[in-house]
């Protein structure tokens, strides 16, 4: 196992020395009062997240980790151009899917993975997007296993959440640990809703003609995410809308205000495609704009992410992510993926199969940590269960080996473990590309468990970027 | 063949529907096998004009009624002039026809369906199997009006062994795609002086390598020639439909649909009028 910090041989690594000298000086004791009180701060902001099918109070704290997670100015210079170089790459297919469909006559990816996916949506062919972008916010899931060894797990293009994390998670630490970023020494991150509104208003549709007016939409306080939409709309200065305050005439969409219809020119939407508009998609939604996607696709107003950018993120199109990028922009790739079996294929199910044991299986549409099945830590039962379920449907799974995730110090309860994290960088795509210099470290906080979800009991960490 | 068409959907809400709103996809393309001479379409009065056409060549439009609407007709009437390509059109679209293997709910093959195009797979060449699974699909079902409903599948169609010209396309398309050939299900009109239909016909649309889109269909065993005009495709009868509405729950709504096809004497009757 990786430990972020400190080498077997006990030398600290040096992107550490700081963090590990703050542990040193401040002592068990306080570090553990220090926590209490961040707690305490968040339960007054009111940041919570819904957790689903675990029964006691849904709207539960994810827990922060006050030691934060480093990496060095090198480090992230690598992960920087990897990042970016995927996030092309995933909307350079989008954009091939969505037209000709080179990748598929090339006989890259098999066409029946896309057409017959339930994220692609047919609708959406022909349609040119504003600077031909679909995933406007990239969420790229990336682990780390050795000193060079980074690998993504997984993309996510359509609404990747846990920014406002990432904001709130610095916030905190600068006001209980000045002294930590006095010196200058950790890239900021407080640029983000700037940037983000900057690229939303990059991809105004051409109906625009003025300065655009951007606002999020919401399914509303229902949701899991409603917290960070409020969030993000409050620092980006824009409003938070949910489907009925919006509707379409005359080919544009508009805002119901007390002063009358306001013109939307970009929607960041953070509701499901089927969701939007019942015309379009569900006959059968209450929720939704009526008229909506047609609007989008005349020009009147932009979606972002696009509808249908969820075929690029969906776990059985990742596989061949890497190709994309070899393809499209004749490069060689930055960040490798995780080793992949996909089960749709005969010889790696009946590699799956014979494996379980060893392996995480996964639902190729799944997402949250739910449904699936971690080898190791599985029951006979468990296993059986997945044996059948591999059967009956085995295009509906990926397996991956168990990573050694790298850890990182963490408070517990009897002193200082080391608990495995992953992290999720957001690189938000217009007419140019931004990414802000960190991301979102999520935290296994049970002892040796390899989940970060926040669903099953994982926490969220301060990521630092070392400056030059 | 000249072929004046006319026709009205009628609406009627109770109570009256509140912000109402219509997808329409009642704009008849030209293809090669039709010219558009004239072409209007109106709801309650007022012309509806397409807001854009997507990949597969069908225009739409998005009409909202925000008065509170008690009754409200939706009228389609044009004059299309017609040739016999033997049902071959072409070129539809810009999107590629492999879009076209995607399946739906409505259109999911099943085994039995699968058996129909392992059968029709006998065939030398995807035109001659295209014409088997059509005649296939024919001898597996019998025309019988009110025997399915709209939600009717593919599958359950045939299961049943009877329906009307949706269930005969969505057979059709489902084994098509089984069969690895691009399918899509049309909605248009047919012309019949014999028995004159008050509906909306629809029939399948196959993609064939070299010569481009090819119309069948199944209830009547022909390729659409000059005594048809298409109207909208889809990928199934519920993605094909030419209006499409919502409706706020509790609401009633009922629906009443005229089609009139006619050759020659109506037009001079409509010239008149």
């Amino acid at each position: 196992m990786f430990n972020e910090m400190s080498l077997d041989e006990g030398a600290i690594r040096p992107p550490y020395a700081r963090v590990k000298e703050w542990i040193d000086g401040s002592g068990l004791e306080l570090l553990h009062k220090r926590s209490a009180e961040a707690e305490a701060i968040f339960r007054r902001i009111g940041i919570t997240f819904a957790v689903y099918g675990e029964g006691g109070d849904p709207e539960r704290l994810i827990p922060f980790d006050l030691i934060p997670r480093v990496f060095s100015a090198a480090e992230w210079r690598r992960l920087d151009r990897g990042i970016r170089q995927r996030a092309r790459a995933l909307n350079a297919f989008l954009y091939d899917v969505y037209h000709r469909g080179e990748i598929m006559r090339a006989g890259i990816v098999p066409e029946r993975l896309v057409y017959q996916n339930a994220a692609f949506q047919p609708a959406m062919m022909g349609v040119e997007p504003p600077g031909r972008v679909y995933s406007h916010i990239v969420g790229i899931d990336i682990v780390r296993t050795g000193e060079t060894a980074f690998q993504v797990l997984e993309d996510n293009c359509r609404t990747p959440s846990g920014v406002s994390y990432m904001l709130e998670n610095r916030e905190i630490m600068m006001r209980m640990f000045p002294e930590l970023f006095s010196r200058g020494a950790v890239e900021s991150v407080d640029r983000y809703p700037d940037d983000l509104r900057k690229t939303l208003e990059e991809v105004a549709p051409p109906a625009c003609k003025g300065e655009p007016n951007v606002v999020v939409l919401t399914p509303g306080p229902f949701n899991s995410a409603y917290y960070e939409h409020s969030f993000l709309a409050d620092l980006m200065g824009v409003e938070l809308v949910e489907p009925q305050d919006l509707f379409v005439d005359e080919g544009l969409c508009w805002m119901r205000t007390t002063r009358g219809p306001q013109r939307v020119d970009v929607i960041y939407k953070r509701i499901d495609d089927d969701f939007i508009d019942p015309l379009a998609f569900r006959p059968e939604s209450v929720l939704g704009v009526p008229g909506l996607f047609d609007v989008y696709r005349a020009g009147g107003v932009t979606l972002c992410s696009a509808p249908g950018a969820g075929v690029a993120d969906d776990k059985a199109i990742y596989t061949y992510v890497p190709d994309m990028i070899r393809f499209y922009m004749s490069e060689t790739p930055i960040l490798e993926n995780v080793p992949t079996w996909r089960c749709a294929d005969r010889d790696d199910c009946a590699h799956v199969l014979a494996h379980l044991e060893e392996l995480v299986v996964k639902e190729v549409h799944g997402s949250g940590g739910y449904g699936m099945l971690i080898g190791p830590k599985s029951t006979a039962e468990q296993r059986a269960e997945f044996t059948a379920k591999l059967k009956d449907d085995p295009a509906n799974f990926i397996a991956q080996p168990t990573l050694d995730l790298s850890s990182v110090p963490t408070l517990a309860p009897r002193g200082i473990g080391a608990r495995h994290v992953d992290f999720r960088p957001f690189c938000l795509v217009g007419q140019s590309m931004r990414l802000v210099p960190g991301g979102l470290t999520r935290v296994a906080l049970r002892e040796g468990s390899l989940v970060v979800n926040s669903s099953q009991g994982g926490g969220v960490k301060d990521t630092w970027v070392l400056t030059e | 063949m000249r072929l004046t068409i006319e026709h009205r959907t009628r609406y009627a809400y109770e109570p009256p529907a509140l912000n109402l709103h219509l997808r329409l996809k009642l704009f008849a393309p030209a293809t090669a096998g039709q010219s558009i001479r004239e072409w209007e379409v109106s709801i309650g009065g007022e012309p509806a004009r397409p807001m854009l056409t997507d990949a597969f060549g069908d225009a739409e439009a998005v009409i909202a009624l925000r008065k509170a609407t008690e009754e409200v007709e939706v009228v389609a009437r044009g004059v299309v002039e017609t040739a016999d390509t033997a049902g071959v059109l072409g070129r539809i679209g810009l999107a590629r026809p492999e879009v076209s293997l995607r399946t739906t709910e409505l259109t999911r093959a099943d085994e039995a369906i699968e058996a129909l195009a392992r059968e029709a797979a006998d065939e030398e060449g995807l035109l001659a199997q295209m014409h088997r699974l059509s005649a296939l699909t024919a001898e597996a079902l019998d025309y019988r009006p009110g025997a399915t409903d709209a939600d009717t599948t593919a599958a359950q169609a045939l299961a049943i062994g009877s329906g009307v010209c949706q269930d005969f396309t969505h057979v059709l398309i489902a084994a098509a795609r089984a069969l690895g050939v691009p399918a899509r299900y049309v909605v248009g009109y047919l012309h019949d002086p014999e028995a004159p239909l008050s509906e909306t016909h629809a029939w399948a649309e196959a993609h064939i390598a070299g010569l481009g889109w090819v119309g069948f269909d199944p209830v009547h065993q022909v390729c659409p020639a000059e005594t048809y005009v298409r109207l909208a495709s889809g990928f199934d009868a519920a993605d094909a439909a030419p209006i499409r509405g919502t409706l706020s729950a509790g609401h009633e709504e009922e629906m009443e649909v005229a089609v009139r096809v006619s050759a020659g004497q109506m037009q001079q009757q409509q010239q008149q009028g």
